[in-house]
């Protein structure tokens, strides 16, 4: 093979995968990725690292996968990032490290992604753990939110010795990882619950069914009982609704609800918890979320569509998540917008009215907004309708904690160089802060938080 | 884990349950619910609080049996624990807030209690005379059987009216014939609270704007998280979309859209569960109302 096209990826059989909920990907062996491994230039300036995040040392670590030196590969990434087993899996690589790789420029850029994937899983499968040896400093922090923000964030002041509390209002840790994501693009035993292993590994305790804002505040935490500091790391949970006739009819989801009972709940084992298994459904909306629900509501038997205002180039989506849908059967009906969903007399859906779109002129950010064709509505039918139309942070935390600002959007404000919100010792971080974003963002923020955190207590 | 300290029969199907929570118990009040999930497998189960003691760090809950999950749960027996248990949830009863308690004794309350409404009405009216405020309740059931907290209710309560659908104990109608009587003996009353039946609070709601009278109503809809986060509970009050979970689940009961709240209640019912609902509405949900059937 020439080094312009990467190693390929084992994957299950499209028409297989798509009638379990098993992981789609199966990841490289070590053969398969230590060639792969081959085909980076280890760059000077190596452009990867610049279009990552958190800069994780992308030519070193792979330096060391192509010398099957594995476990220092794992060491090097693990200076950057907190989930390298979750990010290999989720991150949208084609626009971080793989989309500078120069690599890509005549061909396909080295499959990054997939390598840290690799090394992630790898280190997991033969034992190795984060360890901590720092002396205990007795400072106790308070971390709200077990998401990928949070569990960043708690591990890192672990590791410094602070006495560290996660506070999660759900009863399983790992916020959108285990609520949202599905178990066949990252699974929750294997991978998501060896992370927070890691993080208890760490001497992180973990406190579950506790809603900050309703079980006990922000101030009764640091004024009862005893913390220091708290990070918040409560995401962005709130669904968005279209606001269109018809949308409070039986039948129609938040991708929200639609994922969390099968995700969450396990409706798709059969459990206490029901799921409506339609027949025909129609999905709204082009992000990861979009995806997710469409190829969750196709592994429980129905046909479905995405419908998508904008045009394929368009998908907010990673472009792998696109890719495996189609492949699964999904069918695209892009540059299309609902104006109303149908009902019977008993107030079940029985369809959805669709108008046609066309891309106009680049607005100022840009981007080219979608404008309704005149006239080109259409009726198809389904029975089941997912809204995926985006989320916004629950304003539980900020509604009942004393002296901290949020942002016109619900967002809390926080330093980008330290997280600190406007209220002292308080301090924020991952979609509560951005709104709805990355895994990898999230977790950035949670690290550079335990920073400011650090330092706080050193200039106190 | 949390235990259970205490179980009790009530009634038939009705039990009740006092659990320890210390967290739940510290924070919460009356209006607010938690959620229940018996175990790993298990559902989330919103349920009421009904009474709370923060010195022994207990919820009260009752449970009526109904489905798969709530007869799971009537299984458990003191001793045992439920793997979770969150809360509170929702927003106190606007009625038993400190800070509004000059205002609140300033009214004639009436509560109208449903069936097992009489559990989350019981709490509401212990606060309100634990702060000076005494209330009238009228609390129906279906049949005699099927009463319970009686007496716990006349130890709180100004007055208390029991009705049945068959006249097998108390004033023989429903709960709305109950307060037109009142109303029409000369009682005043400035504020209604109504919790049971979905039904039974729609048809509540009817005559009370006949009588002018403000009224409140718990709304029970289907919920996953509780905390805002799915919108399986959404509900339509005043036009506008608001989450049960998050924003009630009290509202001013003349602006919910009763008939929507209703047919969303069988979205996981199947054909033949949805008869089933239509059944059960009428035999253990329908304590003083009486108007089953009326409505279909
Ligand atoms: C279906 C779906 C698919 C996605 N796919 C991708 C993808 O492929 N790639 C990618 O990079 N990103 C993806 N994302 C986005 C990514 O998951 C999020 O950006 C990321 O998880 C944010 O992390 P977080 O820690 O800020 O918040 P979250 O992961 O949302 O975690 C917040 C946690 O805080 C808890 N919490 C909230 N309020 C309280 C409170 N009051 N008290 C206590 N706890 C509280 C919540 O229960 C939750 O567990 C996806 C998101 C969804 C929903
Ligand atoms: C805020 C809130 C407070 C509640 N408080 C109490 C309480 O104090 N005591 C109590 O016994 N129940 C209460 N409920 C109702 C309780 O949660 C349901 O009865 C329970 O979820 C049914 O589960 P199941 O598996 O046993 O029945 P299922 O098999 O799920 O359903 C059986 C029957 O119950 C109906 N049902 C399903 N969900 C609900 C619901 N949320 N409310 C009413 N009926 C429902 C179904 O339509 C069906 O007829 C409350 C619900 C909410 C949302
Ligand atoms: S840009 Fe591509 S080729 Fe260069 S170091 Fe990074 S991964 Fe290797
Ligand atoms: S129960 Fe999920 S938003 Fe209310």
């Amino acid at each position: 093979m020439d080094g312009f096209v990467r190693v390929p990826i084992s994957e299950q059989e499209p028409k297989v995968r798509a009638t379990n909920f098993e992981e789609v990907c199966l990841g490289y062996t070590e053969e398969e990725a230590v060639k792969e491994a081959e085909r980076c230039l280890n760059c000077k300036n190596p452009r990867c690292v610049g279009g990552c995040p958190v800069s994780i040392n992308i030519p070193a670590f792979i330096q060391e996968v192509k010398n099957r030196n594995f476990e220092k590969a794992y060491e090097i990434i693990s200076e950057s990032s907190a989930l390298p087993a979750v990010c290999g899996r989720v991150c949208p690589q084609e626009n971080q490290c793989e989309g500078q790789c120069v690599r890509g420029i005549k061909g396909d850029a080295v499959a990054i992604g997939k390598l840290e994937r690799f090394v992630a899983d790898w280190a997991r499968e033969h034992g190795i753990k984060p360890h901590s040896d720092a002396p205990k400093n007795g400072h106790k922090v308070a971390v709200i939110g077990s998401g990928p923000a949070g569990l960043a964030c708690a591990g890192d002041l672990a590791r410094l010795g602070y006495d560290v509390t996660i506070f999660e209002a759900l009863h399983k840790t790992g916020g959108v990882l285990v609520y949202g994501i599905p178990e066949f693009r990252l699974p929750k035993d294997k991978v998501v619950a060896a992370e927070v292993e890691n993080v208890k590994n760490l001497g992180v305790k973990i406190e579950t069914n506790v809603i900050i804002g309703k079980s006990i505040t922000i101030d009764e935490l640091m004024e009862e009982e005893g913390f220091e500091a708290v990070f918040i790391g409560s995401g962005a949970g709130l669904p968005r609704f279209m606001g269109i006739p018809g949308e409070q009819a039986l039948g129609v989801f938040s991708a929200n609800e639609y994922l969390t009972r099968n995700n969450l709940m396990k409706a798709f084992k059969d459990l206490d918890t029901p799921i409506s298994r339609g027949k025909k459904v129609v999905v709204v909306g082009g992000g990861n979320v979009a995806m997710d629900a469409a190829r969750t509501a196709l592994r429980l038997g129905a046909e479905v569509h995405i419908v998508y205002r904008r045009g394929e180039e368009e998908l907010p989506a990673r472009a792998e998540e696109v890719h495996h849908a189609k492949e699964e059967g999904v069918i695209f009906d892009l540059l299309q917008n609902p104006v109303e969903i149908l009902t019977d007399d008993k107030n079940q859906v029985t369809g959805i009215r669709i108008i046609k779109m066309e891309l106009g002129e680049p607005d100022a950010s840009g981007r080219r907004s979608p404008i309704e064709i005149p006239g080109s509505e259409y009726d198809m039918d389904c029975d089941t309708v997912i809204m995926s139309l985006g989320t916004s942070p629950n304003p539980l935390i900020s509604s009942t904690t004393v002296g901290m600002e949020v942002n016109r959007r619900g967002c809390i404000v926080a330093q980008e160089e330290t997280g600190a919100t406007t209220k002292n010792a308080v301090y924020a971080g991952g979609d509560a802060v951005t709104g709805a974003a990355t895994v990898i963002l999230a977790m950035g923020a949670g690290k550079t938080a335990a920073k400011g955190i650090d330092e706080y207590f050193k200039n106190h | 884990m949390y235990p259970i300290l205490r179980k009790e029969v009530l009634a038939d199907k009705i039990i009740l349950m006092d659990v320890k929570a210390p967290r739940v118990s510290h924070s919460c009040l009356p209006g607010q619910f938690i959620i229940a999930k018996i175990d790993e497998d298990g559902e989330r189960i919103p349920l009421t609080i009904c009474d709370y003691d923060r010195e022994k760090e207990t919820v009260t809950i009752v449970v009526q049996t109904i489905g798969a999950s709530t007869e799971r749960m009537a299984l458990l027996e003191e001793g045992d624990s439920f793997e979770d248990f969150v809360g509170p949830l929702g927003q106190p009863s606007e009625l038993c807030m400190e800070e509004n308690l000059e205002e609140t004794k300033k009214l004639n309350i009436v509560f109208i209690a449903g069936g097992l409404g009489t559990a989350p009405v019981y709490p509401q009216v212990k606060w309100l005379h634990e702060h000076g405020v005494d209330a009238t309740v009228i609390m129906g059931s279906r049949t005699k059987d099927l009463l319970f907290y009686i007496d716990e209710m006349k130890a709180v309560a100004k007055e208390v009216y029991v009705t049945t659908d068959d006249g097998t104990y108390g004033f023989h109608g429903m709960g709305t014939n109950q307060l037109q009587a009142l109303v029409d003996e000369g009682k005043h009353y400035d504020r209604c609270v109504a919790i049971g039946p979905m039904i039974m609070m729609k048809f509540v709601c009817k005559l009370t704007k006949e009588l002018e009278i403000p009224t409140i109503v718990s709304m029970n809809p289907i919920m996953v998280d509780g905390t805002g986060m799915c919108g399986a509970c959404r509900l339509i009050v005043d036009n506008q979309v608001k989450f049960a979970c998050v924003d009630g689940p009290e509202f001013d009961g003349h602006l919910v859209d009763f008939d929507l709240a209703m047919a969303r209640m069988a979205q996981y019912k199947t054909e033949e569960g949805r008869k089933k609902l239509e059944l059960e509405e009428g035999d253990t949900h329908h304590g003083g109302c009486g108007h089953c059937g009326g409505d279909k």
